[in-house]
């Protein structure tokens, strides 16, 4: 036992590499050097998940603290000089001289962080549910996936208003703007759970005769075990697909609520408060509060979307 | 027959009965009924005395009955915000959002069945891959930025389209309608184009897919052979074969088109019923969510319900099955 631990542990760290080089010269990774589509949209994923991760340090100011604001630097066009104060910005600043670069750095954090964690937790109880159904039966199943139907009939961003406003109902009112961000983030993974749990059950009720599933059950593993450790495992190349598309989606969702006033808080701005606020000045004539968050919000949701679509193909390869 | 419209009726009836007690609870359990409606100065006798009035003190599944039999009334009590009947409020919005639905939906089928023959019809022209392109392009914009664009272009740019409102009024019996003025005809064209664009590229791309399906067929071959004339084969032949999955895929999304119209009323602020239910969540008006919770629930059961009963009575393969199950 203590021998092959340590062997994997000496082993480990050369394996690192090797592992990332065979995905890299594997058909998976061939197919995605060959796609222009697919390196761009990865391109800017991953540049704006990064910057927005690095927002604290890369942002030129810090959009919500009150004492580095200058209302005298409100409406401030893009890279031109400020008439009162002569402070340049290179997008601009909004209404209460707020750098729009900086807002929008901050705000694309809050719209990557309540997509991702919407679609984990979408994701978790999906995949949670969609196994039990698979690999239980019975009236379980019926259950489950005659509540998925039901949710199904429903549009998404339908779902997600109506939890939102329920839980939001139910939030006491002093905690409201603070418990905001995670009420958006429940409204949003339980309108989105559905897909995944289809395709699980789907997988896992071919997954469950299989051979070594009935050899697991012959050593006397228990259900759980089975689930998590057997089926779990060879069911989760079309779930990496669906969590792709499911953000995209969920980050639109996210920008809709947000848009709408029902979402992120003024507070904790995401990019749909920022396209909500701009909305405002569209017919006074400052044109940059709107487009730039605009512009970073469809950048965004384009190319998730773009590379979604791509992996789907890349790991469907009936679908092509 | 009959037993499969009935196991599907009462799968109906147990979702809104579903919906219904979210919809109670909320009631129930959002705040105090009673903190609600008796001042600072009340007494204990004061407290019991309104509970005992609104039932309650009485059982959990008496009150949610009184509460369902109640909205089957079409009694949702008093917005808390505007001191109204939800009702009357509901009722008063209603024609704005049906009139904007209606428009939209049209331009949607009218539009959409246009520009999926065309492209279907000249699938390798500049045109249609133009046509093609543009559709995945809006698929992917979120409503409310298209809605800001169409803003921008046409009310902030070139001043010809009003952004906001319903324009003038005519009062027809109960229903204000926008139909008849100049100033709400023109106030129809932003707000309609944005809530139908999305459901258009969805039919668009339908019936050109089935369109494309349908034109590689024998009989179509066979028409030509004849020496029909093109128009005649493509609309009398190869449309009319293509609309059985439209028409079902449409009828789905007429839900769908009230759904989102609370997006395009926010954006163009339209006095309609999605409108009121943001500002009700807004202000956690909670009859008013209430009241949309199981309107738009019934709408939805009842327009899967009708699906599900057409498609049985158009497949005879699932009539088979119904028996058997």
């Amino acid at each position: 036992m203590t021998d092959s631990a340590r062997q994997t542990q000496v082993t480990a760290p050369s394996s690192e590499p090797s592992r990332l080089k065979t995905v890299w010269e594997s058909d998976f990774g061939y197919a995605f050097r060959r796609s222009p589509v697919a390196l761009v949209s990865c391109l800017v994923v991953l540049f704006l998940v990064l910057s927005a991760v690095m927002a604290p340090w890369i942002a030129p100011h810090d959009p919500f603290n009150p004492v580095t604001l200058n209302l005298m630097n409100g409406f401030t066009p893009p890279s031109t000089p400020n008439a009162f104060t002569g402070d340049s910005f290179w997008l601009g600043t909004d209404d209460q001289g707020r750098d729009v670069f900086s807002t929008i750095l901050f705000g694309m954090r809050i719209s990557l962080f309540v997509g991702f964690s919407a679609v984990l937790f979408a994701m978790i109880l999906g995949v949670t549910l969609g196994l039990i159904a698979g690999y239980a039966g019975g009236w379980i199943e019926t259950l489950i996936m005659r509540v998925a139907d039901v949710q199904l009939t429903f549009p998404a961003i339908l779902v997600a208003m109506l939890i939102f406003g329920i839980a939001k109902g139910f939030t006491p009112v002093e905690y409201r703007d603070q418990m905001a961000i995670w009420v958006l983030i429940l409204a949003i993974g339980l309108s989105d759970w559905v897909q995944f749990a289809r395709v699980v059950r789907g997988a896992t009720l071919v997954e469950k005769n299989k051979e070594y599933v009935q050899a697991a059950r012959l050593i006397g593993r228990s259900g759980g075990a089975i689930m998590l450790r057997h089926i779990l495992p060879n069911v989760l190349s079309p779930v990496l697909v669906i969590a792709t598309i499911s953000l995209a989606l969920a980050i639109i969702a996210e920008a809709t609520l947000s848009f709408l006033g029902v979402g992120a808080p003024p507070t904790q701005p995401s990019l749909g408060t920022l396209i909500r606020i701009g909305q405002g000045f569209l017919f006074s004539g400052e044109w940059w509060i709107l487009l730039f968050p605009s512009v970073t919000l469809l950048s965004l949701a384009l190319s998730v979307n773009l590379l979604g679509d791509w992996l789907r193909d890349a790991l469907n390869p009936r679908l092509r | 027959m009959l037993a499969y419209v009935i196991r599907r009726v009462f799968h109906s009836i147990v979702v809104l009965l579903a919906v219904g007690l979210v919809a109670f609870s909320m009631f129930r359990f959002v705040g105090d009924p009673i903190d609600n409606m008796l001042g600072q100065e009340r007494t204990q006798a004061d407290i019991d005395r309104l509970r005992t009035q609104l039932g309650l003190d009485q059982p959990f599944a008496i009150q949610y009955w009184k509460f369902l039999s109640g909205a089957a009334e079409g009694n949702f009590g008093v917005s808390y915000r505007q001191g109204r009947p939800v009702s009357d409020i509901i009722s008063e919005r209603a024609p704005a959002t049906l009139e904007l639905a209606a428009v939209s939906g049209l331009f949607a089928i009218l539009l959409g069945i246009g520009l999926g023959v065309f492209t279907a019809i000249r699938r390798n022209g500049i045109a249609s891959n133009l046509i093609m392109t543009l559709s995945l392009v809006g698929v992917s914009l979120p409503t409310f930025l298209i809605g800001i664009l169409l803003i921008y272009v046409f009310s902030v740019e070139l001043d010809m389209l009003p952004s906001f409102g319903r324009g003038e009024t005519v009062m027809v019996g109960y229903w204000s309608t926008g139909f008849l003025t100049k100033s709400g005809l023109v106030a129809l064209i932003l707000p309609a184009i944005t809530l139908g664009l999305y459901q258009m590229t969805l039919i668009m791309r339908l019936v050109r897919s089935e369109m494309l399906e349908v034109l590689r067929q024998d009989y179509i071959r066979f028409a030509r052979a004849r020496g029909l004339r093109e128009r005649v084969v493509n609309f009398r032949h190869a449309l009319k074969n293509t609309l059985v999955p439209v028409i079902t895929v449409t009828g789905l999304q007429l839900g769908s088109i009230i759904a989102f119209a609370i997006i395009t009323e926010t954006v163009f602020q339209w006095p309609g019923v999605g409108l009121l239910f943001i500002n009700a969540i807004h202000f956690v008006d909670i009859p008013v969510m209430a009241a949309y919770l199981m309107l738009i629930s019934v709408m939805f059961v009842t327009i899967n319900l009708v699906v599900d009963l057409l498609y049985f009575a158009i497949d005879p393969r699932l009539r088979v099955d119904g028996r058997s199950t």
